[in-house]
Protein backbone atom coordinates (compact mmCIF):
# COMPACT_ATOMS: atom_id res chain seq x y z
CA UNK A 1 0.00 0.00 0.00
CA UNK A 2 1.18 3.63 -0.93
CA UNK A 3 1.03 6.92 0.15
CA UNK A 4 2.61 8.94 -2.17
CA UNK A 5 0.05 11.44 -1.71
CA UNK A 6 0.24 14.06 0.81
CA UNK A 7 -2.97 14.25 3.34
CA UNK A 8 -3.71 15.20 6.19
CA UNK A 9 -2.81 13.60 9.50
CA UNK A 10 -5.41 13.21 12.16
CA UNK A 11 -5.41 16.69 12.06
CA UNK A 12 -3.12 17.14 14.13
CA UNK A 13 0.21 19.36 13.66
CA UNK A 14 2.96 17.48 11.67
CA UNK A 15 7.22 17.88 11.84
CA UNK A 16 8.95 17.83 8.60
CA UNK A 17 9.17 13.83 8.80
CA UNK A 18 6.55 12.66 6.63
CA UNK A 19 5.83 9.89 9.48
CA UNK A 20 4.82 11.43 13.06
CA UNK A 21 7.46 9.73 15.79
CA UNK A 22 4.68 7.33 16.82
CA UNK A 23 5.32 5.20 13.64
CA UNK A 24 8.78 4.25 14.20
CA UNK A 25 7.63 3.10 17.56
CA UNK A 26 5.03 1.21 16.43
CA UNK A 27 7.21 -0.28 13.93
CA UNK A 28 9.25 -1.03 16.43
CA UNK A 29 6.67 -2.65 18.71
CA UNK A 30 5.80 -5.10 16.13
CA UNK A 31 9.40 -6.23 15.75
CA UNK A 32 9.46 -7.08 19.36
CA UNK A 33 6.48 -8.91 19.68
CA UNK A 34 6.91 -10.82 16.66
CA UNK A 35 11.10 -11.71 17.95
CA UNK A 36 9.01 -12.82 20.98
CA UNK A 37 6.95 -14.71 19.07
CA UNK A 38 3.33 -13.41 20.41
CA UNK A 39 2.58 -12.19 16.83
CA UNK A 40 3.94 -13.43 13.70
CA UNK A 41 4.27 -11.10 10.57
CA UNK A 42 1.50 -13.09 8.74
CA UNK A 43 -1.02 -12.54 10.79
CA UNK A 44 -0.30 -8.85 11.34
CA UNK A 45 -0.30 -8.66 7.87
CA UNK A 46 -3.46 -10.25 7.39
CA UNK A 47 -4.94 -8.00 9.37
CA UNK A 48 -3.94 -4.74 7.73
CA UNK A 49 -4.79 -6.59 4.52
CA UNK A 50 -8.35 -6.63 5.95
CA UNK A 51 -8.17 -3.45 7.40
CA UNK A 52 -7.66 -1.87 4.48
CA UNK A 53 -10.07 -4.57 2.29
CA UNK A 54 -12.80 -3.23 4.05
CA UNK A 55 -15.94 -0.98 2.47
CA UNK A 56 -18.74 0.42 2.77
CA UNK A 57 -20.03 -1.02 -0.50
CA UNK A 58 -20.76 -3.73 2.02
CA UNK A 59 -22.84 -2.33 4.25
CA UNK A 60 -25.21 -0.97 1.32
CA UNK A 61 -25.27 -4.34 -0.16
CA UNK A 62 -27.16 -5.17 3.17
CA UNK A 63 -29.63 -1.94 2.69
CA UNK A 64 -30.17 -2.51 -0.82
CA UNK A 65 -31.15 -6.24 -0.30
CA UNK A 66 -33.98 -5.05 2.05
CA UNK A 67 -35.14 -2.33 0.70
CA UNK A 68 -35.93 -5.00 -2.06
CA UNK A 69 -36.85 -8.06 -0.34
CA UNK A 70 -39.21 -7.41 2.65
CA UNK A 71 -38.54 -11.17 4.34
CA UNK A 72 -34.77 -10.21 3.83
CA UNK A 73 -34.95 -6.53 5.80
CA UNK A 74 -37.13 -8.71 8.49
CA UNK A 75 -34.19 -11.04 8.74
CA UNK A 76 -31.45 -8.02 8.69
CA UNK A 77 -33.32 -6.23 11.51
CA UNK A 78 -33.60 -9.51 13.56
CA UNK A 79 -30.10 -10.45 13.13
CA UNK A 80 -27.93 -8.06 10.98
CA UNK A 81 -24.75 -10.66 11.62
CA UNK A 82 -26.76 -13.58 10.49
CA UNK A 83 -28.18 -11.33 7.18
CA UNK A 84 -24.67 -10.23 6.32
CA UNK A 85 -22.96 -14.49 5.98
CA UNK A 86 -26.45 -14.94 3.97
CA UNK A 87 -24.94 -12.43 1.29
CA UNK A 88 -21.86 -13.75 2.00
CA UNK A 89 -20.30 -10.57 3.50
CA UNK A 90 -17.88 -10.75 6.71
CA UNK A 91 -19.95 -8.97 9.33
CA UNK A 92 -16.69 -9.14 11.27
CA UNK A 93 -15.51 -9.88 14.91
CA UNK A 94 -18.13 -8.31 16.79
CA UNK A 95 -20.49 -11.19 18.41
CA UNK A 96 -23.60 -9.12 17.58
CA UNK A 97 -24.84 -6.67 14.85
CA UNK A 98 -28.13 -4.77 15.46
CA UNK A 99 -29.66 -3.03 12.48
CA UNK A 100 -31.43 -0.45 13.08
CA UNK A 101 -34.42 0.98 10.29
CA UNK A 102 -35.30 4.73 9.59
CA UNK A 103 -38.66 5.28 8.80
CA UNK A 104 -41.06 8.70 7.92
CA UNK A 105 -40.89 8.71 11.53
CA UNK A 106 -37.93 7.37 13.29
CA UNK A 107 -34.14 8.58 12.51
CA UNK A 108 -31.19 6.73 14.22
CA UNK A 109 -28.09 8.16 13.90
CA UNK A 110 -24.89 6.15 15.76
CA UNK A 111 -22.21 7.54 18.38
CA UNK A 112 -19.86 5.37 20.75
CA UNK A 113 -19.45 8.20 23.26
CA UNK A 114 -16.80 6.59 25.48
CA UNK A 115 -14.43 5.67 22.47
CA UNK A 116 -15.30 4.60 19.03
CA UNK A 117 -16.69 1.59 18.73
CA UNK A 118 -18.28 1.44 14.90
CA UNK A 119 -19.03 -1.43 12.76
CA UNK A 120 -15.83 -1.47 10.50
CA UNK A 121 -16.62 -4.82 8.78
CA UNK A 122 -19.31 -3.60 7.03
CA UNK A 123 -18.86 0.10 6.10
CA UNK A 124 -14.77 0.23 6.69
CA UNK A 125 -12.59 2.30 9.24
CA UNK A 126 -14.40 5.01 10.33
CA UNK A 127 -14.00 8.58 9.94
CA UNK A 128 -11.95 10.94 11.92
CA UNK A 129 -14.61 12.79 12.65
CA UNK A 130 -16.51 9.86 14.38
CA UNK A 131 -13.98 9.30 16.90
CA UNK A 132 -13.78 12.70 17.38
CA UNK A 133 -14.43 14.38 20.76
CA UNK A 134 -16.83 16.87 19.41
CA UNK A 135 -18.79 14.54 17.37
CA UNK A 136 -18.53 12.18 20.78
CA UNK A 137 -20.10 15.07 22.99
CA UNK A 138 -22.63 16.50 20.95
CA UNK A 139 -24.21 13.27 19.25
CA UNK A 140 -26.00 13.39 22.61
CA UNK A 141 -26.37 16.53 23.49
CA UNK A 142 -26.75 18.46 20.37
CA UNK A 143 -27.92 15.72 17.96
CA UNK A 144 -29.86 18.16 15.53
CA UNK A 145 -26.99 21.00 15.76
CA UNK A 146 -24.39 17.88 14.28
CA UNK A 147 -27.01 17.00 11.55
CA UNK A 148 -27.34 20.67 10.45
CA UNK A 149 -23.96 20.39 10.02
CA UNK A 150 -24.21 17.82 8.21
CA UNK A 151 -26.80 19.16 5.84
CA UNK A 152 -29.73 16.89 7.33
CA UNK A 153 -32.65 18.69 8.67
CA UNK A 154 -35.14 16.70 10.65
CA UNK A 155 -38.59 17.65 10.45
CA UNK A 156 -40.26 18.41 13.87
CA UNK A 157 -42.68 14.89 13.56
CA UNK A 158 -39.46 12.76 13.27
CA UNK A 159 -38.42 11.22 16.21
CA UNK A 160 -34.56 11.52 16.43
CA UNK A 161 -32.89 8.68 18.66
CA UNK A 162 -29.26 8.71 19.21
CA UNK A 163 -27.94 5.21 19.54
CA UNK A 164 -25.37 5.23 21.77
CA UNK A 165 -22.96 2.14 21.30
CA UNK A 166 -21.66 1.13 24.45
CA UNK A 167 -20.88 -2.50 25.06
CA UNK A 168 -20.60 -5.12 22.36
CA UNK A 169 -23.28 -4.60 20.29
CA UNK A 170 -22.32 -2.85 16.55
CA UNK A 171 -25.28 -0.48 15.39
CA UNK A 172 -25.95 -0.05 11.47
CA UNK A 173 -28.67 1.98 10.16
CA UNK A 174 -30.73 0.89 7.43
CA UNK A 175 -31.13 4.55 5.64
CA UNK A 176 -35.12 4.92 4.17
CA UNK A 177 -35.05 4.10 0.38
CA UNK A 178 -35.86 7.49 -1.28
CA UNK A 179 -38.50 7.90 -3.49
CA UNK A 180 -38.34 7.48 -6.99
CA UNK A 181 -36.29 4.58 -7.04
CA UNK A 182 -38.87 1.75 -7.88
CA UNK A 183 -37.42 -0.19 -10.83
CA UNK A 184 -33.67 0.24 -10.22
CA UNK A 185 -31.63 -2.67 -9.79
CA UNK A 186 -30.32 -3.56 -6.54
CA UNK A 187 -26.62 -2.92 -7.57
CA UNK A 188 -28.16 0.64 -8.79
CA UNK A 189 -29.81 1.02 -4.90
CA UNK A 190 -26.34 0.34 -3.11
CA UNK A 191 -24.63 3.06 -4.81
CA UNK A 192 -27.48 5.09 -3.17
CA UNK A 193 -26.31 3.97 0.13
CA UNK A 194 -23.34 6.01 2.04
CA UNK A 195 -21.22 5.32 4.71
CA UNK A 196 -22.81 8.38 6.15
CA UNK A 197 -26.07 7.57 5.87
CA UNK A 198 -25.77 3.96 7.29
CA UNK A 199 -24.07 5.99 10.44
CA UNK A 200 -27.13 8.40 10.71
CA UNK A 201 -25.90 11.45 9.47
CA UNK A 202 -27.11 11.68 6.16
CA UNK A 203 -30.08 9.99 4.28
CA UNK A 204 -29.17 8.01 1.40
CA UNK A 205 -28.84 9.51 -2.27
CA UNK A 206 -31.21 10.75 -4.12
CA UNK A 207 -31.43 8.99 -7.97
CA UNK A 208 -29.86 11.04 -10.13
CA UNK A 209 -32.63 12.34 -12.89
CA UNK A 210 -32.73 10.61 -16.68
CA UNK B 1 -11.82 12.10 29.97
CA UNK B 2 -12.87 9.65 28.13
CA UNK B 3 -16.66 9.51 28.56
CA UNK B 4 -17.09 12.73 26.68
CA UNK B 5 -21.53 12.42 26.13
CA UNK B 6 -22.97 15.94 26.65
CA UNK B 7 -19.48 17.44 27.39
CA UNK B 8 -20.19 20.85 26.87
CA UNK B 9 -18.62 22.14 23.95
CA UNK B 10 -19.52 24.44 20.76
CA UNK B 11 -16.88 23.24 18.21
CA UNK B 12 -17.94 22.37 15.26
CA UNK B 13 -17.29 18.58 14.14
CA UNK B 14 -14.44 19.42 11.11
CA UNK B 15 -15.47 17.05 8.52
CA UNK B 16 -12.30 16.45 6.74
CA UNK B 17 -11.10 12.61 6.59
CA UNK B 18 -7.58 11.02 6.25
CA UNK B 19 -6.54 7.93 5.07
CA UNK B 20 -4.78 5.76 7.32
CA UNK B 21 -1.40 5.92 7.00
CA UNK B 22 0.63 2.25 6.99
CA UNK B 23 1.65 2.60 10.90
CA UNK B 24 -2.02 3.47 11.93
CA UNK B 25 -2.98 0.15 9.88
CA UNK B 26 -0.08 -1.79 11.52
CA UNK B 27 -0.94 -0.35 14.76
CA UNK B 28 -4.63 -1.23 14.54
CA UNK B 29 -3.78 -5.05 13.39
CA UNK B 30 -1.35 -5.09 16.36
CA UNK B 31 -4.26 -5.24 18.42
CA UNK B 32 -6.63 -7.18 16.49
CA UNK B 33 -3.62 -9.81 16.81
CA UNK B 34 -3.15 -9.53 20.30
CA UNK B 35 -6.56 -9.73 20.92
CA UNK B 36 -6.81 -12.86 18.82
CA UNK B 37 -3.64 -14.75 20.36
CA UNK B 38 -5.30 -14.17 23.89
CA UNK B 39 -2.54 -11.50 24.78
CA UNK B 40 -4.14 -8.38 25.18
CA UNK B 41 -8.24 -7.90 24.94
CA UNK B 42 -10.33 -5.10 24.18
CA UNK B 43 -11.62 -4.15 27.19
CA UNK B 44 -8.06 -3.63 28.15
CA UNK B 45 -7.00 -1.45 25.50
CA UNK B 46 -9.76 0.75 26.85
CA UNK B 47 -8.71 0.54 30.16
CA UNK B 48 -4.97 2.05 29.04
CA UNK B 49 -6.44 4.68 26.97
CA UNK B 50 -8.14 5.93 29.76
CA UNK B 51 -5.53 5.60 32.34
CA UNK B 52 -3.93 8.53 30.13
CA UNK B 53 -2.98 11.65 31.69
CA UNK B 54 -6.29 13.96 30.52
CA UNK B 55 -3.83 16.56 28.36
CA UNK B 56 -1.93 13.62 26.84
CA UNK B 57 -5.68 12.05 26.24
CA UNK B 58 -7.05 15.23 24.51
CA UNK B 59 -3.50 15.86 22.36
CA UNK B 60 -2.50 12.77 21.02
CA UNK B 61 -3.91 10.62 18.12
CA UNK B 62 -6.00 8.40 18.03
CA UNK B 63 -3.50 5.13 16.82
CA UNK B 64 -1.04 6.99 19.23
CA UNK B 65 -3.70 6.55 22.34
CA UNK B 66 -3.18 3.14 21.40
CA UNK B 67 -0.04 2.64 20.98
CA UNK B 68 0.39 4.21 24.72
CA UNK B 69 -2.54 1.32 25.65
CA UNK B 70 -0.60 -1.65 24.37
CA UNK B 71 2.71 -0.24 26.09
CA UNK B 72 1.29 0.24 29.26
CA UNK B 73 -0.76 -2.98 29.75
CA UNK B 74 2.01 -5.14 27.87
CA UNK B 75 4.72 -3.90 30.11
CA UNK B 76 2.30 -4.49 33.43
CA UNK B 77 2.33 -8.01 32.01
CA UNK B 78 5.74 -8.47 31.70
CA UNK B 79 5.30 -9.00 27.76
CA UNK B 80 7.66 -5.98 27.08
CA UNK B 81 10.40 -5.61 29.82
CA UNK B 82 10.48 -1.42 31.13
CA UNK B 83 12.05 0.76 28.75
CA UNK B 84 12.37 -2.30 26.51
CA UNK B 85 10.88 -0.50 23.91
CA UNK B 86 12.62 2.99 24.13
CA UNK B 87 15.84 1.10 24.02
CA UNK B 88 14.67 -0.56 20.26
CA UNK B 89 13.71 2.47 19.15
CA UNK B 90 16.82 4.26 19.77
CA UNK B 91 19.00 1.61 18.31
CA UNK C 1 -32.89 -9.51 38.63
CA UNK C 2 -34.02 -9.30 34.86
CA UNK C 3 -36.18 -6.66 33.50
CA UNK C 4 -38.27 -6.98 30.49
CA UNK C 5 -39.01 -4.10 27.43
CA UNK C 6 -41.19 -1.59 28.15
CA UNK C 7 -40.24 -1.48 31.63
CA UNK C 8 -39.25 1.61 33.64
CA UNK C 9 -35.64 0.99 34.70
CA UNK C 10 -33.11 3.47 37.06
CA UNK C 11 -29.55 3.89 35.84
CA UNK C 12 -27.70 3.35 39.10
CA UNK C 13 -25.53 6.92 40.01
CA UNK C 14 -22.71 5.51 41.23
CA UNK C 15 -19.25 6.18 41.40
CA UNK C 16 -17.14 3.45 39.92
CA UNK C 17 -13.36 3.92 39.96
CA UNK C 18 -12.43 1.66 36.91
CA UNK C 19 -13.53 1.04 33.70
CA UNK C 20 -17.16 0.51 33.36
CA UNK C 21 -18.86 0.98 30.23
CA UNK C 22 -22.12 3.58 32.09
CA UNK C 23 -21.35 6.64 30.73
CA UNK C 24 -21.92 9.61 33.32
CA UNK C 25 -24.28 11.43 31.55
CA UNK C 26 -27.15 8.59 32.11
CA UNK C 27 -25.99 7.41 35.78
CA UNK C 28 -29.38 8.60 37.31
CA UNK C 29 -31.77 8.73 34.88
CA UNK C 30 -34.74 7.05 34.23
CA UNK C 31 -35.51 4.99 30.75
CA UNK C 32 -37.27 2.62 29.34
CA UNK C 33 -35.91 -1.14 28.41
CA UNK C 34 -36.12 -1.11 24.57
CA UNK C 35 -34.85 -4.45 23.65
CA UNK C 36 -32.94 -7.45 25.53
CA UNK C 37 -29.07 -8.17 24.00
CA UNK C 38 -27.73 -11.16 24.88
CA UNK C 39 -25.36 -11.57 27.77
CA UNK C 40 -21.82 -10.85 27.37
CA UNK C 41 -18.82 -11.14 29.87
CA UNK C 42 -18.62 -8.21 32.28
CA UNK C 43 -15.92 -5.83 30.43
CA UNK C 44 -15.26 -4.12 34.19
CA UNK C 45 -13.05 -7.48 34.74
CA UNK C 46 -11.64 -7.87 31.83
CA UNK C 47 -10.66 -4.89 31.66
CA UNK C 48 -7.99 -5.69 34.43
CA UNK C 49 -7.35 -9.22 33.28
CA UNK C 50 -10.03 -11.20 34.19
CA UNK C 51 -12.00 -13.58 32.20
CA UNK C 52 -15.88 -11.29 33.08
CA UNK C 53 -17.41 -14.41 34.39
CA UNK C 54 -20.31 -15.11 34.39
CA UNK C 55 -21.62 -13.31 31.58
CA UNK C 56 -23.76 -10.28 32.76
CA UNK C 57 -27.40 -9.35 30.95
CA UNK C 58 -26.92 -6.14 28.37
CA UNK C 59 -30.21 -4.10 27.93
CA UNK C 60 -30.58 -1.81 25.55
CA UNK C 61 -32.50 1.65 27.14
CA UNK C 62 -34.28 4.36 25.60
CA UNK C 63 -34.20 7.44 27.84
CA UNK C 64 -34.60 11.66 27.29
CA UNK C 65 -31.30 13.25 27.47
CA UNK C 66 -32.15 17.22 27.10
CA UNK C 67 -35.10 17.01 24.85
CA UNK C 68 -33.75 14.36 22.46
CA UNK C 69 -34.37 10.61 23.05
CA UNK C 70 -31.09 8.28 23.50
CA UNK C 71 -30.43 5.00 23.72
CA UNK C 72 -28.25 2.65 25.33
CA UNK C 73 -26.59 -0.37 25.91
CA UNK C 74 -26.43 -1.48 29.80
CA UNK C 75 -25.03 -3.94 31.76
CA UNK C 76 -27.78 -5.31 34.34
CA UNK C 77 -25.41 -4.54 37.55
CA UNK C 78 -26.18 -0.94 36.35
CA UNK C 79 -29.94 -1.23 36.25
CA UNK C 80 -32.61 -1.44 38.86
CA UNK C 81 -36.16 -1.02 38.67
CA UNK C 82 -37.83 2.30 38.73
CA UNK C 83 -41.60 3.10 39.73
Amino acid sequence: MSHDHPHDRDHEPIGTSRDRPAAARIRALADLLVEKGIVTREELRARMDWLVSRDPADGARLVARAWTDLAFKERLLADARAAALELDLDPGPSPVVVALENTDRVHHMVVCTLCSCYPKALLGPPPDWYKSLPYRSRAVSDPRGVLREFGLELGDDVELRVVDSTADIRYLVVPRRPEGTEGLTEADLAALVTRDSMIGVAQALEPVAS
Amino acid sequence: MHDRGGWPTDEPIDRSEHQLADWEVLMDSIVGTLGANGVMNTDELRRGIESMDPDAYENTSYYERWLYSVETVLTEKGVLAPDELDARVSQ
Amino acid sequence: MTYAVGQRVLIADRRHDGHHRTPGYVKGRSGTVERLHASFPNPESRAYGGDGLPKRQLYMVALDYEGERVLLDVFEHWLEAAP
